[in-house]
């Protein structure tokens, strides 16, 4: 475990030197519910390659956080951006749908379990894939009857051939191959979570959002998870933005934290900065 | 395997052609009509379940998309002999006065308009979830059906419309159904299929995976109304009468006990019930007559045998959740499975 940990703060290091553009940035997001401010000018931007950790007491704002960058939620104040790989130019997706966001690149995990339940494994993974189906509905009917009769050709056969191969490819990468044609609920806890974190993948996003990846695991499933996170990270040359209470987790994945309290942000910094921090001792333990 | 299991499907249609080849020879033309009710109503509940059991949307306007399709298509398909005898009130609005179609086309066209009707409706209502959104379609459904009854010139109002060209028969509504149950295989099986029944799990993990909820929902409501125009068409054009109180909420009510029954989400479960309704909601008519018990005379009350039908979707609702069927699909591995669980048996015997 110490090992993943210097390596990846050796590569942290190596980025540093280099110029590294900026993929997705919030400038002062403030959430209102009626008088309640439940996130108040939070700002962050994650440079491509990094694990980024966001974390906070219970209800400091963190999900609401979340929310915003992927369009659940509308903020209030202050806008988010998003650029394309290697281009300088942001594009606000403050006011798009969730679905518009994840079509660009955003894709999210959900901190309780949001699998389709009675769906395969497999199902799960190829409706991840259907976002980018050219096909329409009519055509896509007509060719699979007409290639369950005759040899039948089609652009939407081959895109259903494509799914099927790259979702099967994913289910391999990530271990859960042999239970492929379960329902998804029968699925062990954390294999669930790793299903969820696979489905998110196969969206073919740039940017990965994991809220609470380690809730409710053991210690070894967390120190697995730790190792997976890190690994997706490298095979999919992702950017990895995740809320975690595992400390353990957080400090030994990420790169850098940003701490919330009450909606504000009252840390930022380095493992080992956050760690020393009067402010974020004070919030998590409370003052005398 | 899988070329065994073509085999099987083609000679399993060729087996029910046969069937319906007999029937259509041997029934008299009471059971003949029964026979068309039945692949009417799986055109209908397959419409409904699609749009109920596969996507998730509580809808409950489809008498309002059937008396769409119904009206369109006797309009299309009446002779204008016809229509002057009908429009004896008002004459009928111009534009329709001379057309005369065959049925093939006013089928197509029934549909088109009713899923035009649908796409309308549920561009507004489907921004509604769950009770909401049943409550704004049946809105509409009766919307549709006070529009009916007041629009003298076009649809001859509360009068309805009489002496319909009776086009349907077993080909027409077995024809049909068959290509639906066709349609509905290939589309759930397909990517819009798995969709449609990942908004039905989860809207929110649904949207967070990039699915348009709205283009999604819009489809299936529309595919669905589609359908049920056509089964609606299918329904005027045998009954040989329409008016706009046939397309009461007890016809939306008839249909979502099929699909309730059957399985929301199945559509194996869906064509049997809808047979077993249809079949039982005539077979039962002896419970709306007086028994005579020997001993006892009970007298007849009219709708006893509704009464039968709430007992049962009572007691389905109690046993099974999820209908009969649940959300599974008939396959022929029903009996492979069972022959390979034999021979299991037999091996451990040995």
């Amino acid at each position: 475990m110490g090992l993943v940990y210097k390596k990846q703060r050796l590569q942290a290091d190596f980025k540093e030197g280099c110029e590294i553009m900026g993929v997705l940035r919030a400038d002062n997001i403030t959430m209102k519910f009626g008088g309640l401010v439940a996130v108040s000018s939070f700002c962050m931007d994650l440079k491509e390659g990094e694990i980024v950790g966001l974390i906070g007491p219970n209800g400091a704002g963190k999900t609401t956080a979340f929310n915003m960058i992927t369009g659940v939620y509308k903020p209030t104040e202050g806008n988010v951006y998003y650029s394309e790989k290697n281009s300088k130019i942001e594009t606000n997706i403050t006011h798009l749908r969730p679905d518009q966001i994840t079509n660009l690149g955003i894709a999210r995990t959900f901190q309780n379990i949001r699998l389709f339940k009675e769906l395969s494994v497999l199902d799960n993974v190829l409706i991840a894939n259907h976002l980018r189906l050219k096909s329409g509905v009519i055509s896509s009917v007509f060719s699979m009857a007409a290639a369950s009769m005759i040899p039948f050709k089609s652009l939407y056969l081959k895109e259903e051939k494509e799914m099927n191969e790259k979702s099967v490819q994913l289910l391999e990468d990530v271990g859960l191959i042999d239970v492929m044609h379960e329902k998804s609920s029968s699925l062990p806890y954390g294999k669930q979570r790793r299903l969820e974190i696979a489905r998110a993948l196969a969206t073919n996003p740039k940017i990965l959002l994991l809220d609470e990846p380690a809730a409710g695991m053991n210690p070894k499933e967390s120190i697995e998870l730790m190792d997976f996170v890190g690994q997706i990270r490298d095979q999919f040359k992702l950017t990895i933005f995740m809320i975690e209470h595992h400390m353990q987790v957080v400090m030994g994945v990420c790169e850098k934290i940003f701490v919330l309290d009450h909606g504000e942000t009252i840390a930022y910094g380095n493992p080992s900065e956050i760690q020393n921090n009067k402010k974020v001792i004070e919030a998590y333990l409370g003052v005398d | 395997m899988k070329i065994n299991k073509k085999i099987l499907n083609i000679v399993a249609i060729i087996a029910f052609i046969g069937l319906l080849f007999f029937m259509d020879n041997t029934f008299d033309s009471y059971k003949i009509r029964i026979v068309n009710l039945c692949g009417i109503y799986v055109v209908l509940g397959l419409s409904l379940n699609l749009i109920n059991g596969f996507t998730g949307l509580f809808s409950l306007g489809h008498a309002g998309f059937m008396a769409v399709g119904a009206y369109t298509a006797a309009l299309l398909t009446m002779s204008p002999a016809v229509k002057d005898m009908n429009f004896f009130l008002m004459p009928i609005v111009p534009f329709l006065a001379n057309v005369e179609w065959p049925f093939f086309p006013a089928l197509i066209m029934a549909g088109v308009v009713a899923a035009i009707a649908g796409f309308l409706i549920g561009a507004p209502a489907l921004r509604l979830r769950d009770d909401y959104l049943a409550i704004a379609t049946l809105g509409f459904s009766e919307i549709i059906r006070v529009i009916f009854t007041n629009t003298q010139t076009l649809t001859n109002g509360a009068l309805g419309l009489k002496s319909l060209p009776t086009h349907t028969n077993i080909w027409w509504s077995w024809g049909t159904a068959i290509l639906t149950i066709a349609f509905m295989v290939f589309l759930t099986r397909g990517s819009y299929g798995r969709a449609f029944k990942a908004i039905r799990e989860d809207e929110i993990a649904a949207e967070a995976m990039g699915i348009s909820l709205f283009k999604h929902k819009v489809i299936s409501f529309t595919i669905g109304a589609f359908l049920a125009g056509v089964g609606g068409a299918l329904l005027g054009n045998l009954l040989g009468t329409i008016d706009p109180l046939m397309f009461r909420f007890f016809l939306t009510f008839n249909i979502l006990l099929i699909v309730v029954l059957g399985g929301i989400g199945s559509i194996t479960g869906t064509v049997i019930s809808a047979v077993v309704v249809t079949v039982s909601m005539e077979a039962l008519r002896v419970l709306d007559q007086s028994m005579d018990l020997g001993f006892i005379i009970i007298e007849g009350i009219p709708g006893m045998r509704m009464v039968v039908f709430s007992a049962l979707l009572m007691i389905v609702i109690l046993f099974y959740q999820q209908g009969l069927m649940g959300t599974k699909e008939f396959t022929w591995d029903w009996f492979t499975k069972n022959r390979g669980f034999k021979q299991i048996l037999k091996k451990d015997v040995k």
